[in-house]
């Protein structure tokens, strides 16, 4: 009996070593989770891109549950969520505001303009100053905000269709 | 003559393009202290560097953040706080002490007990058998 336990403890420490392994392969080291969730959402008041003489404050939203999509016209990842952001702004599921991230306005328009806009407004954030409030650290970047001004959930990188059936759409649901 | 102007002209152009290259801040102390502070803090662009080795347009601005902290006369610790608010534990190369990262604090101690412990045993069991040993040694 005692012979066998010991034959099996390499076998035990292997597994024991293949169990981290496996867990280690699913983290993203690229993915740092971001100290603002659950906290109130950093305020700020932003010009607007193509009405320079209003501007945007996170206050403006209080009572909506809405998105803060963090993105710029040099971001490339940015394309590759773009058209399911205007499937989102077609299905009018939940206002979604932009935050141009160190970008001049021309370019923002010129993307806008050629590949549609989604947005219900798009604040101007052009020193990024911002961003450093937010935690940004890779564009794109989208926060999920609720009534009380609150975040409750951030997207690190380009929306997928899986986040956004199975985590942003429920949880928008939930807090609508 | 408009010979000569043209060749003193042209000794004397390196001395208007050779200016002393521009410092980066104005105040050494502050450059210091930024530079002791960003040695600490990981750039979250390419995170295997520090924000004093990264030139990631991030890290410039959060480079000239900190600056403008030091300028406003905020601690260190004070600005450490200010980055970990936005981007957590993950932006110190030197995690602190807390519940979650107790772990990766006493784990190495942990794992020297269990190596030491484990070889206690072994040497107590191999002294055990050593008896045994001479006894057939005696016998053969």
């Amino acid at each position: 009996m005692k012979g066998s336990m010991k034959f099996l403890l390499p076998l035990a420490i292997f597994l024991i070593l293949v169990g981290f392994f496996a867990a280690g392969l699913k983290l993203d080291p690229r993915e740092v989770p971001s100290p603002l969730i659950n906290k109130p959402a950093p305020a700020f008041r932003l010009p607007q891109l193509g009405a320079a003489d209003k501007t945007f404050s996170p206050e403006d939203m209080r009572g909506q549950v809405w998105l803060l999509n963090v993105w710029a016209s040099w971001c490339s990842a940015c394309r590759e969520e773009h058209p399911l952001l205007m499937e989102m702004s077609r299905q009018n599921a939940v206002p979604l505001i932009g935050l141009d991230y160190k970008d001049t306005d021309a370019d923002a328009n010129g993307v806008l303009t050629q590949a549609g806009n989604p947005y219900k407004l798009v604040a101007t954030d052009a020193d990024g100053r911002v961003g450093i409030d937010y935690g940004v650290y890779g564009v794109p970047e989208t926060y999920v905000i609720d009534k009380a001004g609150v975040i409750r959930y951030k997207q690190i990188g380009p929306i997928t269709e899986e986040a956004l059936r199975d985590k942003i759409m429920p949880l928008v649901k939930g807090l609508q | 003559m408009m010979k000569k102007l043209m060749v003193i002209l042209l000794l004397l152009s390196p001395l208007l393009v050779g200016a002393e290259a521009r410092p980066l801040g104005d105040d050494p102390a502050i450059e210091a202290r930024l530079k002791s502070l960003s040695q600490e803090l990981r750039c979250l662009v390419c995170q295997n560097q520090t924000l004093a080795d990264s030139s990631a347009p991030l890290a410039e601005d959060l480079r000239r953040e900190i600056r403008e902290l030091i300028t406003k006369g905020m601690t260190d610790k004070e600005i450490t706080d200010y980055l970990v608010a936005r981007y957590g534990d993950f932006v110190r190369y030197r995690p602190p002490m807390k519940p979650q990262t107790a772990l990766l604090w006493v784990g190495p101690g942990l794992l020297l007990l269990a190596g030491l412990g484990g070889l206690w045993f072994t040497l107590r069991k191999r002294n055990a058998q050593l008896p045994d040993d001479n006894e057939e040694g005696e016998e053969a």
